[in-house]
């Protein structure tokens, strides 16, 4: 390839005209608008959807919502998720839901936030918050348990609420 | 006893050290805080604004994180010149501002520390001493990358010497002085010299650019050639005499500007035009020293980020081909103007 090298003027060829143009441009520069977001106390506007840590939810009625079916747990590529299934109360309201986890375990330093848990969910019991920020001392610290899952979950304003017409 | 000349004369000497020093060490850090904000700005950033009121600590942030790394010393270097370099690049730029003059007398104290009348001549032999510690830096690594910094440091220093002393020699011409003081006299009286030799001015510049390794000349560096080439084996106090020299360098250079071509302490008004007689005028001249100085530095700074690295055929090119023949013909045409004054 032969690339055609541009002819050069008297005045690009002295180059300081150039420069001077150069200055001008970086001074023009000093006083404008700043792109850097000052990120701890100015957080970045994130999308409606936007896929950050995987958390549980309980429904209206304070009920923990996962049903401890494991679907989460078979389909997570990075084998993030580890459910400890265990059973209800005999008796009780939640009797009919039979199962609920006695530990949920996501290590967060595996999940790869795909959102396939959420996809795979038939209890609409997990969900990908916007909380993306997950740095910790150890990989220990790394692992989420059930309560600070639950806690981060919150309350899911559940429309549908199946367990009641069961 | 405090009225004996000879003791007032000493403990004015050690005044004139303390302010120095304290010139130094005070605004050298922050020019390089003034380096890194001023380049975020001109990026459209913040630059770093976290410690102390923007950034205003961050000076001593960085100094404390040089103290605190490792001082290593690589097996395969040359230990004792090794050693020696970084000291070699940070003293000639302190013992240049002894003959700068900072004002010009407050009270009975003259604003100079050392007011020889071969002034210019030690500086300019002291402005090519630093560049001794790069070029010893570079060999003394024994590495390559820091051997090519050097080798690119005494050629660069070649080069551009010869246009910064002859850059000059029109300015001695007319002031008929080397002494800095009278430089400046001459142009408390006349205007500054930048009006008279502008082109004397411009090669001064460009050569001092070159000669603090600053861009676009700063090849001895080229982070992205060299990694960052003479420097490359030296850590925590050493790298940090190194950091400090460049930028003491850059002070001396703006220093000199101010003195030679900016009229030093001097504005061209009264009651500034003139060695002052009261107290507060000869405070204000240093002030006006200093302001003049922190403008230099900040055409340095804006210099760099605006313009990119020359290649190193183009830096020789224009060091030989076109700033030596710039400068000769400058000094003829000045010898000829002046001798057609005389005669007139």
């Amino acid at each position: 390839m032969i690339v055609e090298r541009p002819k050069l003027t008297f005045w690009d060829r002295i180059y300081m005209p150039q420069i001077l143009k150069g200055l001008w441009i970086t001074l023009k520069h000093i006083p404008r608008k700043r792109f850097t977001r000052q990120y701890p106390e100015e957080t970045p506007p994130l999308p409606e959807r936007y896929r950050g840590v995987p958390v549980l939810v309980r429904d209206p009625d304070q009920r923990v919502k996962c049903v401890a079916c494991q679907l989460c747990e078979f389909v997570c590529p990075p084998k993030a998720i580890t459910v400890v299934p265990g059973f209800r109360a005999e008796s009780g309201p939640d009797a009919k839901v039979e199962k609920e986890p006695q530990d949920f375990i996501i290590d967060m330093g595996r999940c790869i936030y795909c959102g396939l848990c959420e996809e795979a969910c038939p209890e609409e019991a997990i969900f990908l918050k916007k909380d993306y920020a997950m740095a910790s001392y150890s990989r220990e610290q790394m692992k989420l348990h059930k309560e600070k899952l639950l806690e981060m979950g919150g309350i899911h304003a559940d429309r549908i609420c199946k367990w009641k017409k069961k | 006893m405090w009225t004996d000349p000879v003791i007032l004369e000493w403990i004015f000497i050690l005044v004139k050290i303390v302010v120095i020093f304290g010139l130094v060490l005070s605004i050298v850090p922050y020019t390089v805080l003034a380096e890194r904000r001023i380049c975020a700005w001109i990026q459209d950033r913040v630059g770093p604004n976290r410690v102390g009121f923007q950034g205003l600590l961050q000076p001593i942030a960085d100094a404390l994180k040089l103290l605190l790394k490792e001082d290593m010393l690589p097996n395969h270097v040359h230990k004792v010149v090794f050693t020696l370099a970084p000291a070699l690049v940070f003293m000639p730029s302190l013992m240049i501002l002894a003959v700068i003059p900072w004002g010009s007398t407050i009270g009975p104290m003259t604003c100079v520390l050392s007011d020889m009348n071969a002034g210019m001549l030690f500086a300019l032999a002291l402005a090519s001493f630093s560049v001794y510690g790069i070029a010893l830096a570079g060999w003394a690594s024994n590495s390559k990358y820091p051997f090519l910094g050097g080798l690119r440091s005494a050629a660069q220093m070649i080069s551009y010497e010869v246009c910064l002393g002859l850059s000059l020699v029109p300015l001695f011409m007319q002031t008929g002085s080397l002494n800095l003081s009278a430089i400046v006299g001459y142009q408390t009286q006349h205007g500054w010299l930048v009006l008279y030799q502008p082109l004397a001015c411009f090669i001064f510049i460009t050569s001092m650019f070159a000669e603090c390794n600053r861009t676009p000349f700063d090849l001895p560096e080229a982070e992205q050639e060299l990694v960052s080439g003479y420097n490359i084996e030296y850590s925590s106090l050493k790298f940090g005499l190194f950091f400090l020299g460049e930028y003491a360098n850059m002070l001396v250079a703006s220093a000199l500007v101010t003195t030679l071509f900016l009229g030093g302490w001097s504005l061209p008004f009264a009651p500034f035009n003139a060695p002052a007689t009261v107290i507060w005028v000869g405070l204000t001249h240093v002030a006006f020293f200093v302001a003049k100085v922190c403008a230099m530095l900040f055409l340095f700074i804006w210099v760099r980020w605006t313009v990119p690295r020359f290649r190193y055929d183009q830096l020789m090119a224009l060091g030989w081909k076109v700033f030596l023949p710039m400068a000769l013909v400058n000094i003829v045409v000045v010898a000829i103007i002046m001798a057609c004054r005389a005669n007139l």
